[in-house]
């Protein structure tokens, strides 16, 4: 690891004033350690913002919560309103990573942790979003775990996360503190770039923003919620294809369906069309096929993931058939409180 | 930097460079070898200890990170002659072949029973409500940030499973 100065941060104003292009916020530091062992990512200055107040709590907000930016992720998995109010939540941090990083990674480290691309991660590899304009090694490489959607032909890399799967279903927004202390709210989508010839440039984040908090919509009572991960190992992988869903029906068809993917795309993937297509219309298996032929009409793929084309359709198809009442529930699919 | 730890309940300080993690302090500073190095990047779960009662990878954290902080190993556990109820477990189960990944295995059943007692689900819990039942598929989910290349996991679990509340 390179020489780095430690920086333990005793407010916002003080992290805040710390940033600079060569320095790193660390809260749990379980990637970027990763990373800085590597020297995929070779900070000079790492600030500390682990211990920060009022940063660790999940609060009302409105209707709604607003998560801070260092609840553990186990500590958010556990929370009795996730639980009960965003089930697809709590599934999605469960389904990642292992008990020992749960207790460690934050809200705020887990959206903006890295790819797991195997280029990226190979300094001796080219990858533009690591050094940009050094090309992209990952062109005819191994490419089970890179993206087929929002992808770029100077990066396919996938965004790893999946608790950002099931922010994104639930339609969650970023709240992020400037260094003149003023907050803006982004949703997700506003938050994460696609690649195009910048893969380097990620989110958009500037130098000194803090994100602090991740706000949730009122509960969706009567919702069904699901999150379905589908991986090379039954535990502790990262997600080839993955789904989250938020589904309420109305009678005999579906009032909304909010969708999430996660292991096709740069970031976690929403499609408006695909939950337009779904919206007022009866469930039904020629439905969720024809949406899920809409979700991968633009898919880039080449031999190596090629299979996450199939993958994905299948499993959204499964998820729907669950959430929709077609099929019966397993685990992965819970029900939200009915509407009061 | 300087640093101060609770360690196994002893007050210990260290001087160390900033890029040292917890593990590296455990072992070369304050001599507590007990806790292995596997693969350093939060992998393999060799060198899972407990800080303020939850398990964590020690591979992933920094030293200076953790000024005042209270940290289990596995010699803080117990040692031959007052061995916890989960090593007394694991030595008798032969829930291990080579032993390397052990400390870690039996560090971090221990925090995961701690988060099934409060209630923690897991990947595999059919409910998210109410407290889980660990059977032999929850042990093995929860426990799946600790690999060992004997694979000694059936007898692994017998160890934890001794272990449960509904055994005991």
């Amino acid at each position: 690891m390179r020489e780095f100065d430690y920086v333990r941060a005793d407010s916002l104003d003080h992290a805040a004033a710390q940033a600079g292009p060569h320095a790193a916020l660390i809260a749990g530091g379980t990637n970027l350690l990763d990373l800085m062992k590597l020297q995929v990512m070779v900070p000079e200055r790492v600030i500390d913002i682990s211990r920060l107040d009022g940063l660790d709590t999940i609060e009302a907000d409105g209707p709604g919560l607003r998560i801070g930016a260092m609840v553990r992720n186990a500590d958010l998995a556990a929370d009795p309103r996730i639980r009960a109010d965003y089930p697809v939540l709590a599934r999605a941090l469960l389904a990642g990573a292992s008990g020992q990083i749960r207790n460690k990674a934050s809200t705020g480290g887990n959206l903006l942790q890295r790819t797991r691309c195997p280029y990226f991660y190979d300094t001796a590899m080219a990858c533009n979003k690591r050094a940009p304009g050094s090309g992209c090694a990952a062109e005819g490489g191994a490419s089970r775990m890179l993206a087929i959607l929002g992808t770029s032909k100077d990066c396919r890399a996938a965004h790893p996360s999946d608790m950002a799967v099931a922010l994104r279903a639930l339609e969650a927004r970023v709240a992020i503190r400037a260094p003149n202390g003023t907050e803006r709210i982004l949703e997700m989508d506003q938050l994460y770039r696609l690649p195009g010839d910048r893969p380097d440039l990620e989110t958009e984040l500037d130098e000194g923003d803090i994100i602090t908090a991740v706000l949730l919509p009122a509960p969706a009572l009567g919702s069904s919620q699901s999150y379905r991960k589908i991986r090379d190992r039954a535990s502790y992988a990262f997600a080839l294809v993955s789904v989250a869903a938020v589904v309420t029906m109305q009678d005999d068809r579906i009032g909304k369906a909010s969708l999430a993917f996660g292991g096709l795309a740069p970031r976690p993937w929403k499609d408006a069309q695909v939950d337009a297509m779904l919206a007022g219309q009866a469930p039904s298996e020629a439905l969720f096929s024809k949406a899920a032929d809409t979700l991968l009409a633009e898919a880039v793929s080449d031999a190596g993931n090629e299979f996450k084309r199939h993958l994905a359709h299948r499993a959204m198809i499964a998820v729907l058939r669950e959430a929709t009442g077609l099929a019966p529930a397993s685990t992965g699919t819970d029900l939200v409180g009915e509407p009061a | 930097m300087p640093i101060s730890l609770k360690v196994n309940g002893v007050e210990r300080t260290l001087e160390c460079d900033t890029r040292v993690s917890l593990l590296d302090a455990l072992r070369d500073h304050l001599d507590l070898p007990g806790t292995k190095k596997g693969c350093d990047h939060g992998q393999c779960g060799a060198c899972t200890i407990l800080v303020n009662g939850r398990r964590i990878n020690s591979c992933l954290t920094l030293a200076v990170m953790h000024e005042g902080d209270e940290i289990t190993t596995i010699e803080g556990l117990g040692g031959p002659e007052d061995l916890s109820p989960m090593q007394r477990d694991f030595v008798s189960c032969d829930g291990y072949q080579c032993g390397y990944c052990t400390p870690g295995q039996i560090m971090s059943a221990t925090g995961m029973l701690a988060e099934a007692r409060d209630g923690m689900p897991s990947h595999v819990s059919e409910s998210l409500i109410g407290k889980a039942n660990l059977s032999d598929a929850e042990i093995a989910e929860r426990m799946s940030g600790n690999l060992c290349r004997c694979s000694a996991y059936p007898f692994i679990r017998e160890a934890i499973a001794r272990n449960t509340e509904q055994s005991q």
